[in-house]
């Protein structure tokens, strides 16, 4: 297990670069540059634009430059379109805006998943089943775009319960709509798995035997049914993080949170070179770390995996 | 406007106290004085060097203070500057500076003026909108840009403390006007120093201005508050701005509606609606940006725009009309000239296609575009480029459907900014969408956009219209010149106008004292106060 | 929304299984899939679909990109679905037939999901086929390669491409189509192992019949259940990522459209009392992605049975 975990390690190593380099040509090859703005700026302003930040070095030598300054500064740059704050500012703010309502939506979906799932396959055919598979069959495919401001539009507007965007660290009532438009759709998916898994399980042999021994029902599920049942939901959670991070730009966008998924898109558009790569380096190491926590997940659940 | 008058005017308006801003009769003054209003985006940079978006300027505006304010109606009033003089030849500006301060208690000098404009053409500071100062003429600054010349060559001097000596390369009739525009804030030097870049940052921003930066949470709010220390501070009813991003327009007047904010921009279509159900909130004011495809007649462009028959029937064929009345909705105006119609001082000449209909209009178009040799027989086939916006694209796929019966075939090319002005600086392009706004309230800020070395993005050129704007510089009266050049647009066409801009809004009417008369929009905080209801 | 990995594995390992004496497997899916009714129900609802996709425009009466300008700038009153002026679902803000646009973004979100789907399964197929079947030092390579891009987050990378090639038909195909071939690669290299060391296979080799051709004729037949599930479930998957696509504005261009364009130029103006905007495309978008998971599951299930 401890091998497995090191030569994963050791695979991000080269994965990040990958990303370095790709993300790093595919965003100078791309037309316009930081500085391409409404009104031509004079040449020697742009010269002095691409001296101070260093952008009339050669490629090879901007990327040797970039890797440089991440492994022996961890300094990831200025931002060209940010000139007052530096990259590491940047994600210092806005990530952690990410992370709470990231986390906070994930763990709403697994354990809301889980619980309707679970309820779902045991009360297999009642009014509860048909309930739990209609919500979850409307709410997997409802985009968070048409989400969003639905919820902007009945909560604030309407019912005037929640403010309609922005962020505060300190007050859980920002929290809650960035959470639902969030979450919804991996709820849902995560019950439909949990359900199916669920039913699977309980008519196999071994929870026949469970039954067949006079086991009360209760501690038939917890103690043999939910374990093996998690199994797909595990498998499922490595995507469900990453598209969940990818997803944040519409909550960014729709409730003003200040986080990094606009913060890319942002870069992206705005050919902010070292935001872009910033974000993408994060979000990339991330992906690997919880991707293997992941498959340790499945190792400790799966007793039938070896590594 | 004269030279002549706007200095007297000036002058005039030193002779009065300082503008008090109190409630009218009937009015009782609300418990909390806060005011929070929609931003698009996330403010850039808090830097006056470093500025270049509107959003930046509006709260700029409020924490650092320049030589000169603006009025309710976009008149100069003076701000830092109690009283200025102007050589008889037009040349040297010198400006006496009342007992201002810094937020942090030291006295605003003429060298932190010196400092801030010697720093924002410094090629070490990189500003973009160095060319500012190119603009305002002042002495060496396009040298200094250049790396020709070293900052302290800059045209401008302290005399002493209180008095700041601008020197200009010629008579610039619009200079005072400049002085209120961000770039020209002073900095202080201390400050700068002492924190390097994150000198704009919370806890670190010293300005000059009604008020201080409280918070600032990129891409979510931005709150300054009263600052105590402001030399008219006994004046200043509000207490707390706060500007607010929401990325959505939509959203934003959801909010608005729910009570979040005081101010937000009316979505494209909503203006009839909102106006009839909000009549005391919805309000459509002249903004001074004008709207226009511009025609690529450099050599890299399309042969048939270089054919003026043919870019006068497109022009034609465009109505007006039906974008301004059915599609934007806002109270925008048709534009058949490129200065924004309400610009001071500024007349329009009586353009012919003014004055038809929009039969008349295609009945030429069609003739011209015949005449050039285009028709059914032989359609013409052009791309119109156009940035990623909702408005953008509405108005691009209503020009490609008015186009069409003229036998025009147009391909729509949706491209996200930074492409899009690359390849308008490039002359990578056949039709381009582009809207300019007014630096300051006077013709020239658009029209020195199609001079040959202007910023011209269609390399359209033209001796005469060159010679005017040269000669504009100088003259008493400008007003024919400029009428004279806008002839000259209408005759040569090298963009098709399509219209001038309005500021369409939902303002709380519990907020008093935004200017509507300011065609540049810029408004003052200090000049607010909020009403009990 | 994703994939259940572990029940394509499942899948592939019967698929991979030798063939039970008797009957074909095919067979029973066949029978075992027509009693499915969710599955029959979806097979429906997509072959509806795709009609509306190819000949609803014979129905309608305006074009995609025609304005009309007795509607446009009162769209609220004046556009909304009647069939008095041939506009069954209304208008969108432009006074354009929202019919012919629902019809003209099916299409589009259509052959974006299918050929970003196949793209997928072309190649996620043929890489897995191969490393499987070479194997050795080849295999090694090419399997921690899918490792590392497997950790690459796609999505920034489809943004970035779609910023730096400008926005095409094609590169959407492309740029979609490669975010999700990495799982098909690794369950085919899967099963191509176990393949590989049977009979028919040896026997092939042992006539000399070239690797190439062994892989093609012999191997990926093998595995057309996994490919045939796969494809099927891909593809709602690739037309979300589509639509998040055109959420961001760099989806297809102008008068083209595509679902995602126009269910967020619903979702924007769904307060402005044009609902039908929203509700038209949306309720083709949902009943769509309903019908795949559907049959997917359904194909699935019917290959692979389990005891319920």
């Amino acid at each position: 297990m401890f091998a497995f975990i090191l030569r994963r390690l050791a695979v991000a190593i080269p994965t990040l670069l990958v990303l370095i380099v790709l993300s790093f040509l595919l965003m100078h090859l791309a037309p316009g540059g930081p500085f391409t703005q409404e009104r031509a700026l004079p040449p020697q302003v742009l010269a002095n634009l691409n001296a101070k930040y260093g952008l009339d070095d050669p490629l090879w030598r901007q990327i040797w430059n970039y890797v440089y300054g991440i492994v022996v500064h961890f300094d990831f740059g200025p931002s060209f379109v940010y000139p007052d704050r530096t990259v590491n500012q940047l994600i210092a703010d806005g990530f952690p805006v990410t992370l709470t309502y990231g986390t906070l939506s994930f763990l709403a979906a697994v354990l809301v998943g889980v619980t309707l799932g679970s309820l779902a396959a045991i009360r297999q055919n009642s009014w509860l089943d048909y309930l739990a598979v209609g919500i979850s069959i409307g709410a997997q495919v409802l985009p968070n775009f048409v989400m969003a401001p639905l919820l902007v539009l009945v909560l604030t507007l309407w019912l005037g319960w929640l403010p309609g965007g922005g962020w505060s660290f300190s007050d859980p009532s920002f929290w809650i709509m960035p959470v639902i438009a969030l979450s919804t759709s991996y709820m849902a998916s995560i019950a439909r798995i949990t359900r199916s898994s669920m039913l699977e399980v309980l008519g196999s042999n071994h929870i026949r035997t469970a039954r067949a021994k006079g086991m009360p029902e209760r501690r038939v599920i917890l103690r043999h049914a939910l374990r093996p049942a998690m199994l797909p939901v595990v498998s499922y959670l490595g995507p469900v993080f990453v598209s969940m991070i990818t997803g944040s730009v519409v909550i960014d966008i729709y409730f003003s949170t200040g986080g990094i998924g606009k913060a890319f898109v942002d870069s992206a558009l705005n050919r902010d070179y070292a935001v872009m790569m910033g974000v993408t380096i994060l979000v990339g190491a991330l992906t690997i770390l919880f991707n293997l926590v992941v498959d340790i997940l499945y190792a400790w659940i799966d007793p039938k995996i070896r590594y | 406007m004269s030279k002549l008058f706007t200095t007297t005017a000036l002058l005039a308006a030193l002779a009065l106290p300082a503008q008090a801003v109190q409630p009218a009769e009937g009015e009782t003054l609300a418990d909390s004085q806060t005011y929070t209003y929609w931003l698009l985006d996330a403010i850039k940079t808090l830097d006056p060097a470093k500025n270049t978006d509107v959003e930046g300027s509006d709260v700029l505006r409020q924490l650092f203070e320049g030589l000169m304010n603006e009025d309710a109606t976009g008149g100069m009033i003076p701000g830092v500057a109690e009283s200025h003089t102007e050589s008889d030849d037009g040349l040297t500006h010198t400006f006496t500076l009342r007992d201002a301060k810094w937020s942090n208690g030291d006295p605003v000098t003429a060298g932190d003026f010196v400092y801030a404009w010697q720093r924002a053409v410094n090629p070490e500071t990189a500003s973009e909108y160095a060319w500012f100062l190119e603009l305002m003429n002042i002495r060496n600054a396009t040298q200094i840009i250049a790396g020709e010349m070293t900052p302290d060559q800059l045209g401008v001097r302290a005399v002493d403390d209180k008095t700041l000596e601008v020197t200009l390369t010629t008579r610039t009739p619009y200079f005072l006007k400049t002085l209120s525009h961000a770039t020209t804030f002073p900095v202080p030097q201390k400050v700068v120093e002492q924190h390097g870049d994150a000198w704009t940052q919370p806890g670190n921003l010293v300005g000059n201005g009604a008020f201080m930066l409280e918070s600032h949470n990129l891409g979510v709010d931005i709150t300054m508050v009263k600052n105590p220390n402001y030399w008219d501070a006994a004046n200043v009813v509000m207490e707390t701005v706060r500007g607010v991003t929401v990325n959505d327009n939509n959203i934003g007047l959801t909010r608005y509606l729910a009570g979040e904010l005081d101010r937000v921009q009316i979505p494209a279509g909503q203006y009839p609606r909102l106006s009839q159900e909000y009549p005391d909130q919805a309000i459509s004011i002249p903004y001074s940006c004008s709207y226009a495809y511009v025609f690529n007649v450099s050599d890299k462009g399309p042969e048939a725009l270089k054919d003026v028959r043919v870019r006068q029937a497109l022009t034609l064929g465009l109505n007006r009309d039906i974008i301004v009345n059915q599609v934007l909705q806002g109270g925008q105006k048709p534009a058949y000239s490129w200065t924004h119609w309400a610009t001071e001082g500024f007349q329009a000449p009586d353009a012919e296609i003014a004055t038809m209909t929009q039969e008349e209009r295609t009945e030429k178009a069609r003739a011209l575009l015949t005449e050039a040799g285009y028709g059914p027989d032989n359609p013409l086939s052009l791309s119109l480029q156009y940035n990623t916006d909702e408005n953008h694209k509405k108005l691009a796929i209503a020009a490609q459907q008015f186009w069409k019966p003229l036998g025009v075939n147009i391909t729509l090319n949706n491209v996200e900014w930074k492409v899009h002005t690359d390849r308008m600086q490039n002359q990578d392009f056949d039709m381009a969408r582009y809207a300019w706004c007014a630096d300051y309230n006077e013709a020239t800020t658009f029209l020195d956009w199609f001079r040959t070395d202007g910023y011209n993005s269609g390399k359209w050129s033209n001796a005469e219209y060159d010679k005017l704007m040269a000669d504009s510089k100088t003259a008493e009266d400008t007003a024919p010149l400029y009428k004279r050049a806008e002839e000259i647009l209408a005759e040569e066409v090298p963009a098709a106008f399509v219209y001038h801009y309005s500021k369409v809004d939902m303002i709380n009417p519990a907020i008093k004292g935004i200017p509507t008369e300011n065609v540049t929009n810029a408004w003052y905080a200090k000049d607010l106060y909020r009403i009990a209801q | 929304m994703v994939i259940e990995h572990d029940k394509m594995r499942s899948l592939a390992a019967r698929m991979a299984q030798p063939e039970v004496r008797g009957r074909s497997p095919w067979a029973d899916a066949r029978r075992r899939f027509l009693r499915n009714k969710a599955a029959m129900a979806g097979l429906v609802i997509l072959l509806l679909v795709v009609l509306f996709a190819i000949f609803g425009n014979h129905l309608a009466v305006w074009s995609n990109e025609e304005l009309d300008f007795s509607v446009m700038g009162q769209v609220a009153t004046m556009g909304q679905p009647s069939l008095e002026n041939g506009h069954y679902f209304g208008t969108d803000d432009l006074g354009r037939d929202l019919f012919a646009r629902t019809v003209q973004g099916t299409q589009v979100s259509l052959l974006v999901g299918l050929v970003g789907a196949g793209i997928a399964v072309i190649v996620g197929t043929l890489y897995g086929a191969v490393a499987g079947y070479v194997g050795g030092r080849t295999d090694q390579v090419m399997m921690r390669t899918v490792d590392i891009l497997m950790s690459i987050p796609y999505m920034f990378v489809l943004i970035l491409l779609l910023v730096m090639f400008g926005r095409s038909m094609t590169m959407l195909f492309l740029g979609i189509g490669l975010i999700s071939w990495l799982d098909m690669a690794r369950i085919v290299r899967g099963q191509t192992l176990s393949l590989k060391n049977r009979e028919f296979i040896e026997a092939a080799r042992a006539t000399g019949v070239s690797t190439w051709r062994i892989i093609i004729r012999h191997i990926v037949p093998n595995l057309l259940g996994v490919v045939a599930v796969y494809a099927t479930l891909l593809v709602p998957l690739m037309i979300l990522t589509e639509s998040f696509i055109s959420f961001l504005g760099l989806g297809v261009q102008e008068p083209l459209t595509s679902w995602g364009a126009l269910i967020s130029e619903g979702a924007g103006t769904m307060s402005y009392g044009t609902l039908w905007q929203l509700a038209f495309p949306l309720f083709f978008f949902v009943i769509t992605l309903f019908g795949f998971f559907f049959v997917g599951d359904g194909l699935r299930d019917a290959l692979d049975p389990k005891e319920r």
